[in-house]
């Protein structure tokens, strides 16, 4: 079902991606919503990634792309970036050798946007008294920090999040999840995350992805609700599947 | 999930008429043209401008014999670098074994011709497998420049004239050496012609053997993917190993030859700039096969013989600073052709007129092995 | 002890001129993914119009005001010239790292080929203060003051360079790009302005280490980028690609070998014996010793 695209931040029609000679996605469409949060689900390797990294160019595509009314899909990585899409890579990818302030000092745009320290107080304080360690140092879930940090640092119109919950323990995955929440509530998040109980908290709707191609859109709670859907679909049951997700990110062939 | 093979995924659909067909007249047209080559000293050809002079005079016999091996070298490192993916920035040190082992042993060491064409094939041999086996143990930038590092400590000890052996800057002429009667005098020229082309032979016939059989496919395999390979229960390593060796030993051979045909050895093929221009020559003629490889050796060196004769000329000499200063120099119109080649024509000559053919357009295939090798990297 | 004083300081003089070839070529593999071949071009390049510039002054080239603006000039040689070849022709090739890096191999050969044909491949000598040419005594040994210079330059050049990453935004660009280039573009900064901001540098820095290698040898020479692009290949790689101090470090232990085997030894055999330092130093770390691990080319 599509809504106007007037509500609608990033409105996706025919995205085909590829990663090497391998078509990954097959005729994508959905849309993210201006408000709430939008769950990409999905087996491993159904491409989950792949289309976040193709809304930012990151991987070859084609198919429209549009963020807030305007076409995105023939632009280059950094300017899709520009006009206000924060990405938090599966894997964080901070940088290893550079600090914290310098991770975090770097990732800003421009004027505008929160004051870093305010920030942090707010919703990282675990970071305040490592702002001169080189994050390579930082545990998993002190990284995933700077990484969420990075994008609400800007003024960003929309957040693609990629499995933020990968790899962490029980209590850090509640902090983060508390930090998205907090997030979410300023701009429309699309995340990708294997982990039900978290998708069930944040997002208000879900897209499905199976071998590269939407088998289901709708409201979140309606599927979520609907165990042999979710097991046919994701091949995991009902709520906490975080240990079914053991073995994690590495897929067949690709990201 | 099934990850489909990029490279199952790239090929087109086997064409069994094709392929038949390919098979009768690749072989005819390759008999073709080497009974042609091999009858040339006794025919009166003229190609004014491209050759010095008809095809039976002895300067275009070495001219000729001189394209031959140094296509035949373009070959052999073909075989390593486009069929197996290692890209070695010191293959010239093998073709300077040939060189300069065989030169040291019939000049220096006043051998006969026989055991010294057999030491040095066996030192040549013996050499790329050792440092193959060094240098792959490590791969990508860090084997080129391992194999960088080996030539190098080659040419260092060439130029020095270690031992009083190697001439130094001046090269290693056969002045004294027991050449057989057939290989001497300027009479004689044809036959160093032959041997250039049965040598060349040689070259292309093993090599063909080679990326035909199992092991070449092998290589191929550990080109592209090394997880496959693995599966298959075979070592990457020792594959690798197989085609520097061939690769190396072949390239000794055609050094030998070199010598023979040159009359002397220079220390000019030791350097790091005679690889580069190896790796030239193998994309200007086109990676995906050895008989591009071939083509491209041949012509670059014909030229690089022929815009230096060029460059020399009275015509030149005459013309105004802006325009002799680039057009005196064969390497300055060499490299510029090569970037141009490398910028729009990626495929070199054979794949530039395969696609003129219409082979290489199939679906989402590349046209050229590096773009597949660059995608490959992009991931 | 003279000896090995006089041993030293050239080693350093030497290892300076390396660290200088280097830290650009460092750079540009690290940020770009770049074999630049055409680097030694732009040191013999740098080298010979900073010949030019000083040799117009005929008899007043041996002036310290000269040598100042051949050093500028060079280095600005260099710096253009990298630029110019990453606008036009590395920017083409974009995510195509074989073909770049064949590019840049065609570029040294046609560039060494056109100053070979422009000022001849004669060696010529190249002016300079007459300060150079004179020695000063240290600890009994006569050194020559240009190995001092050289010295002096790379010293400034390092920690200019140390100030440049460190300090600023380019430079935490620099750094992040060695480190992961997609996540920088994926941080909504432009990459590509980046590739041809250190390509430039690259270049400049060969341009000025052009110049003082002239002045180090005395003579320009069309094949005086290449002889030193192998070692300063060689110091990359022990030094970690990507990692300037790295260079730093690896350029000095290089040439302070290469100038002590060379003399304790015989010659040639300080030339062996970095290349045999190169071999086992990939064989026991593949990463080099300080910079990052090494991707499959």
């Amino acid at each position: 079902m599509t809504a106007p695209a007037a509500t609608a931040v990033l409105a996706v029609r025919e995205l085909d991606a590829w990663i090497g000679l391998q078509q990954i996605l097959h005729r994508v469409s959905f849309e993210v919503p201006a408000t709430g949060v939008t769950a990409l689900l999905g087996r491993n390797g159904v491409g989950k990634t792949t289309t976040l990294r193709a809304l930012l160019a990151l991987v070859r595509r084609s198919g429209s792309v549009t963020l807030a009314g305007s076409r995105i899909d023939a632009e280059p990585t950094h300017r899709i970036v520009r006009r206000g899409i924060g990405y938090v890579p599966e894997n964080r990818e901070v940088f290893a050798g550079l600090t914290v302030a310098e991770n975090l000092q770097l990732a800003r745009r421009g004027p505008g946007g929160p004051d870093r320290d305010q920030l942090l107080t707010e919703l990282f304080p675990d970071l305040l008294g490592r702002l001169a360690q080189p994050a390579g140092t930082l545990s998993g879930g002190q990284q995933q920090m700077v990484a969420l940090a990075r994008v609400l640092l800007n003024d960003n119109r929309a957040l693609l999040v990629d499995e933020p919950t990968k790899g962490l323990a029980p209590r850090v995955v509640d902090q983060v999840a508390d930090a998205l929440a907090v997030a979410a509530e300023r701009l429309p998040l699309l995340l990708v995350e294997q982990d039900l109980a978290v998708v069930g908290r944040l997002a208000t709707r879900v897209v499905v992805l199976a071998e590269g191609r939407v088998v289901h859109t709708g409201p979140a709670a309606d599927f979520l609700g609907d165990q042999a859907e979710v097991r046919r679909l994701l091949g995991v049951s009902g709520s906490n599947a975080g240990g079914a997700n053991a073995g994690g990110g590495s897929d067949g062939g690709h990201r | 999930m099934t990850v489909t093979d990029p490279a199952r995924v790239a090929s087109p659909p086997a064409a069994p008429r094709r392929r038949s067909g390919r098979g009768l007249i690749r072989p005819a047209v390759v008999v073709l043209v080497t009974v042609l080559l091999a009858l040339l000293p006794e025919l009166q050809v003229q190609l004014p401008g491209v050759l010095p002079g008809p095809t039976y005079t002895a300067g275009t016999e070495q001219l000729l014999a001189g394209c031959l091996l140094i296509g035949a070298l373009a070959v052999t490192y073909n075989l390593l670098f486009a069929v197996t993916g290692l890209l070695s920035f010191g293959h010239a040190l093998y073709f300077a074994i040939g060189c300069y082992g065989f030169a040291i042993l019939l000049q220096r060491e006043h051998w006969a011709i026989v055991p010294a064409a057999v030491v040095t094939l066996l030192i040549g041999t013996l050499a790329a497998v050792l440092i193959g086996l060094v240098s792959l143990r490590v791969t990508g930038i860090a084997f080129a420049m391992v194999t960088l590092a080996f030539a190098q400590a080659g040419a260092v000890l060439v130029a020095r004239n270690t031992g009083n052996l190697t001439g130094g800057e001046e090269g290693l002429g056969l002045t004294d050496a027991k050449l057989p009667a057939a290989l001497l005098g300027v009479d004689n020229t044809q036959n160093l012609y032959w041997l250039a082309l049965a040598v060349a032979a040689v070259v292309l016939a093993v090599v063909g053997g080679v990326v035909g059989s199992r092991a070449g496919h092998l290589m191929r395999a550990v080109r592209e993917n090394e997880l496959r390979v693995r599966v298959l229960g075979v070592r990457p390593y020792l594959v690798r190993l197989l085609s520097f060796g061939v690769s190396g030993s072949l390239a000794t051979l055609v050094g030998m030859a070199y010598l023979l045909v040159q009359g002397g050895a220079n220390p000019q093929i030791t350097t790091s700039s005679f690889t580069l221009t190896l790796l030239v020559m193998v994309v200007l003629g086109g990676l995906g096969s050895r008989w591009g490889a071939m083509l491209g050796g041949v012509l670059y060196t014909l030229l690089d013989q022929r815009l230096g004769v060029l460059a020399a000329s009275s015509g030149i000499a005459g013309l105004p600073a802006p325009l002799r200063v680039p057009l005196s120099q064969p390497a300055f119109l060499l490299g510029l052709l090569f970037v141009i080649v490398v910028l729009f024509l990626p495929g070199g000559i054979t794949g530039s007129l395969a696609r003129l053919a219409g082979r290489a357009g199939l679906g989402a295939r590349p046209a050229t092995l590096l773009a597949e090798l660059s995608k490959a990297e992009a991931e | 002890m003279s000896t090995v004083v006089l041993l030293a300081v050239t080693g350093l003089g030497l290892g300076g001129l390396y660290f200088l070839v280097a830290s650009g070529l460092s750079l540009i593999y690290g940020v770009m993914r770049i074999l630049n071949f055409a680097h030694g071009a732009f040191l013999t390049v740098g080298g010979y119009l900073g010949y030019e510039a000083g040799h117009r002054f005929g008899a007043q080239a041996n002036s310290w005001p000269v040598f100042a603006l051949m050093l500028v000039v060079g280095t600005v040689a260099g710096g253009l010239l990298a630029v110019l070849v990453e606008l036009l022709l590395i920017r083409r090739l974009y995510e195509r790292e074989i073909e770049q890096v064949l590019v840049t191999v065609g570029l040294g050969l046609a560039a060494v080929a056109l100053v070979s044909g422009s000022w001849g491949s004669d060696a010529r000598t190249f002016p300079a203060p007459r300060w150079m040419a004179r020695t000063t005594s240290i600890f009994g040994a006569d050194v020559p003051n240009l190995r001092f210079a050289c010295i002096v330059a790379a010293v400034l050049v390092l920690l200019g360079l140390q100030l440049l990453l460190g300090r600023t935004r380019y430079g935490l660009i620099i750094r992040a790009g060695v480190e992961n280039r997609s996540m920088v573009a994926a941080l909504g900064i432009d990459v590509r302005r980046t590739f041809t901001a250190v390509f430039g540098l690259g270049g400049a820095l060969a341009g000025l280490g052009g110049v003082l290698t002239a002045l180090y040898n005395s003579t320009v020479s069309p094949g005086m980028g290449d002889s030193l692009l192998i070692f300063a290949f060689i110091v990359v790689v022990i030094g970690g690609l990507g990692s300037v101090t790295g260079s730093a470090v690896a350029a000095a232990g290089v040439a302070l070998l290469q100038q002590f085997a060379n003399y304790y030894a015989s010659a040639g055999i300080g030339d062996l014996t970095v290349v045999a330092a190169l071999a086992v130093v990939l064989l026991l770390r593949p990463s080099g010793f300080v910079g990052r691990q090494v991707r499959l080319a």
